[in-house]
């Protein structure tokens, strides 16, 4: 549980910034160079390799370096992990709210009855 | 239609959930605050867990008390607190106390043209409360698995 923790901490922080949601985003329809995201996101190299940094070692992001060209893609399974763990309250809530939609139709017809 | 459910992680400590519904606030607030109907919808069918009772005392001071069965709790479980805040059609407050100081929790109803939007904001003690499960143990142990229910129960005294 601490460990499972200590991922959440990493990768909250790591999204928690604009820019690093956008690149997350990014990196979700195919991979890019730091080259590509800086210039998409209208920054410098170095802004968006600390930005980079900081989804790396969340685990949110793999890069890998051929030649001169440092790739980045996302990370294989921790995004999963943030995701799945809000995910269970969203479901908790939106099933209770589909109930309350019933329960709010049903005042609403009995008011109209009246 | 059904309007989308939006969680969203605001801070370490809270968690604010959203989503609007099509009625008016008055509406919405009676379904919340009159036992009969909030038993009908907040704990959802497909939690398998049955609500055996509900107690509201809806003013501030007031306190709340629900009380579930599930195969792995036949003997019940209960789950209470109090109204902190309590003003009719708009906003509500409440205390979770079964854990021995749980979350805290604030609804508002917003009206807009006939609809109304509600947000829950759930503040936790800490960030680890929130990390690793009060709700998670208590609120979502509801879509929980059966083995994951029976892991927390010993928590509940």
């Amino acid at each position: 549980m601490v460990q499972y923790s200590k991922v959440l901490d990493a990768s909250f922080a790591a999204l928690s910034d604009a820019t690093r949601r956008g690149v997350i985003e990014r990196l979700g329809r195919g991979d890019a160079s730091i080259t590509d995201l800086a210039g998409k996101f209208d920054m410098t190299l170095t802004g968006m390799k600390k930005h980079v940094g900081v989804l790396e070692h969340a685990g949110l992001v793999v890069t890998e370096k051929v030649g001169r060209v440092r790739t980045c893609k996302l990370g294989p399974r921790r995004l999963q992990e943030v995701t799945d763990w809000i995910e269970k309250y969203r479901q908790l809530w939106e099933a209770r709210f589909d109930e309350l939609d019933v329960v709010i139709e049903e005042l609403k017809q009995k008011e109209k009855a009246k | 239609m059904k309007n989308e459910t939006k969680v969203e992680r605001k801070s370490e400590r809270e968690l604010v959930i959203t989503r609007t519904f099509n009625g008016p606030a008055r509406i919405v607030y009676e379904a919340w605050t009159k036992p009969e109907l909030f038993q009908r919808w907040w704990v959802p069918k497909s939690s398998g867990l049955t609500l055996i009772s509900c107690e509201q005392d809806i003013r501030v001071g007031g306190t709340y008390r629900l009380v579930f069965r599930h195969p792995a709790a036949p003997e019940g479980m209960a789950f209470f607190g109090t109204y902190k805040e309590v003003t009719p059609n708009a906003r509500l407050a409440w205390t979770n106390e079964e854990n021995g100081g749980g979350q805290f929790t604030t609804v508002s109803f917003e009206e807009v043209s006939g609809k109304t939007k509600v947000v829950v904001l759930e503040l936790y003690p800490s960030k680890e409360a929130l990390d690793e499960g009060h709700a998670l143990g208590a609120a979502s142990g509801m879509i929980e698995s059966f083995d994951q229910l029976e892991e927390f129960l010993p928590n509940i005294s």
